[in-house]
């Protein structure tokens, strides 16, 4: 007999913090199944889509809560519903496009139909061709519905909940971070566009990216090379009590108009940069109080970004241990001019699969993702900013990763870590 | 439409894709005049109307900016794309400005060596005839896929 390696022992955490990391959570497919179970199928709030995407009775999308494909529906009264988008009968997928306006949802496979609010209402041949065959008369439709979830609706925001247990929504994102959502979302939508960036690696490692503010000015070098936001810059994490939800804001004052920046001739120190059109920094404050960055997350997967006048939500899908698929919805308010929105589009040059300060959030979860491989039995070290996850009033901190971790083993574990 | 129309189109389409693949990047700006839009964006957006693009430039003035950020900047590991373009087709001229449609098929090609295919789609332009050359007034870039892998760095 030999002993088994010691990347087959069930995941131990080397102590009950947050500060140090075993690389293990990266990789472990027990694990992998483990967070389906207790987060996605947990007491969480996941988003699904935008109240703007299902306006109309019968309208429907196709949104995923981890790995599992979900329907949202805006029924004939009005009413949203989501329900998992698997056919009572023999488990087939029921939706095949994204998105569409429906009467009622129909089984490509046997023809089974179901109402916008998740009931069967018909089994094709249930009473058998030419009086064979049929459905026996034990059999009820009214016990064979869609497996349907909790749905609330929070600032335009649709989120759904397979857990009774999970709270009111209000409740989960906390006082604080429910009233930056509404500081952004203040008025009705409109959706500019989408697209879906693959990442090669953990869905962990690109949450955590979204919440490290330490690595921002490091990793991202386009304000700093072009100096454009070296004035004044202040700002600060916000960590609900769960620890899972945060906000990450800064207020730059910076050069913003054109006029301004070209008599600021900003240079960097070593070469002589400078936008030859500096239309992208035409911000307006439009909030009115001088923030020209939020970053936001609700745990698990959810992101809302307002970096200056470029707006976007962000879904965080698991899609296996080591993919992950980021799908980018960018916004702006219904009531935009075409002025407005076109310094929406030239502003979302910053954020995105291409964004001047983003594209490297794309590569940098498959780098450590690559680095861990084979030698998963350490563990990473969270420590900038001190032990706990606590809201503070900078951002050369990790609180906000350390606060992902705390929800994290609070719902894997059932109990709190010392954070 | 003549010959000659469709050769300095072709030509422009072979700087374009050189500058891309060979890495002059610093070239690729000059396919573009002053007042231009380069925009990447997919099907399904534009079937859906929808503005946004991954990439949105507005002047060729954005387009340098964005070779130096890629210089500068951004972070990302080295690769090169291999650009196969689909028969040309001009499918109209008004004054000036000529519409042409084509197809195309872009490998990525690591550092490593590892080749995928990173997009295929439609290019949908406005080509201007110049007193020198011709050169792109718009260009919308379609993939066909609204999914990207990793990052876009490098232009389409």
């Amino acid at each position: 007999m030999t002993e088994k390696p010691n990347n087959f022992l069930p995941l131990e955490w080397p102590t009950n913090r947050v500060t140090e990391i075993p690389f293990r959570v990266f990789t472990d497919e027990e694990q992998y199944a483990l967070e389906n179970e207790r987060i996605y199928k947990g007491e969480t709030w996941n988003y699904l889509c935008l109240e703007v995407e299902v306006p109309e009775p019968g309208d429907y999308v196709v949104s995923s809560i981890g790995e599992t494909s979900i329907i949202v529906t805006r029924d004939h009264d009005g009413e949203l519903h989501a329900m998992v988008n698997r056919c009572v009968h023999r488990g087939a997928l029921l939706c095949l496009d994204r998105c569409g306006n429906a009467d009622q949802i129909t089984c490509v496979y046997h023809a089974w139909s179901f109402s916008l609010k998740g009931e069967l209402t018909g089994v094709a041949f249930e009473k058998g061709v030419k009086r064979q065959g049929g459905m026996p008369p034990d059999f009820k439709k009214e016990n064979h519905n869609l497996r349907t979830l909790r749905v609330a609706e929070f600032a335009g925001l649709i989120f759904g909940s397979f857990s009774d247990a999970a709270p009111e929504i209000e409740d989960y994102l906390g006082p604080e971070i429910a009233s930056r959502i509404k500081r952004v979302l203040c008025k009705p939508l409109k959706v500019l566009g989408r697209n879906t960036q693959i990442l090669h690696n953990n869905w962990k490692l690109y949450v955590e990216n979204t919440k490290d503010s330490y690595h921002a000015s490091l990793l991202h070098l386009f304000f700093t090379t072009f100096e454009i936001n070296r004035i004044n810059q202040s700002g600060g994490i916000i960590v609900d009590s769960s620890g899972g939800n945060h906000v990450s804001y800064s207020k730059i004052d910076e050069v913003t108009t054109n006029a301004d920046y070209k008599s600021q001739s900003l240079r960097s120190s070593k070469e002589n940069f400078n936008l030859e059109d500096p239309v992208l920094l035409d911000g307006v404050d439009e909030i009115g109080d001088g923030i020209t960055l939020q970053i936001l997350s609700v745990f698990p997967g959810f992101v809302l970004q307002q970096v200056r006048n470029s707006l976007a939500i962000r879904q965080i899908l698991p899609r296996g241990t080591t993919k992950t698929e980021l799908v980018w919805t960018y916004i702006g308010y219904a009531d935009d001019d075409p002025e407005m929105t076109e310094r929406r589009l030239i502003q979302a040059n910053l954020v995105g699969p291409a964004g001047f300060i983003s594209m490297e959030d794309g590569a940098v979860g498959a780098f450590v993702q690559r680095g861990i491989k084979g030698v998963e039995e350490d563990n990473g070290v969270v420590m900038m900013g001190g032990h706990t996850a606590e809201s503070v009033p900078y951002r050369a901190t990790e609180t906000s990763v350390r606060g992902f971790w705390k929800k994290y083993r609070t719902l894997i574990e059932g109990q709190a870590p010392n954070a | 439409m003549n010959i000659e129309m469709r050769l300095a189109v072709e030509e422009l389409f072979g700087r374009y894709v050189a500058s891309i693949d060979d890495n002059h990047l610093e070239a690729w700006p000059d396919c573009f005049v002053e007042e231009c839009r380069y925009v990447i964006t997919n099907r399904e957006n534009h079937a859906a109307g929808l503005p946004h693009g991954v990439i949105y430039a507005t002047s060729k003035g954005m387009l340098k900016d964005r070779i130096s950020s890629l210089r500068e900047a951004n972070i990302y590991e080295k690769h090169q794309y291999r650009h196969l373009g689909g028969s040309v087709r001009i499918v109209g001229t008004d004054n000036d400005l000529i519409d042409v449609r084509s197809s195309f098929l872009i490998l990525r090609i690591m550092h490593d060596g590892e080749t995928t295919i990173f997009a295929t789609g439609e290019y949908l332009d406005k080509v201007v005839s110049t007193d020198k050359q011709y050169l792109f007034k718009e260009r919308l870039v379609v993939t066909d896929s609204q999914k990207y892998d990793t990052l876009l760095a490098l232009p389409l």
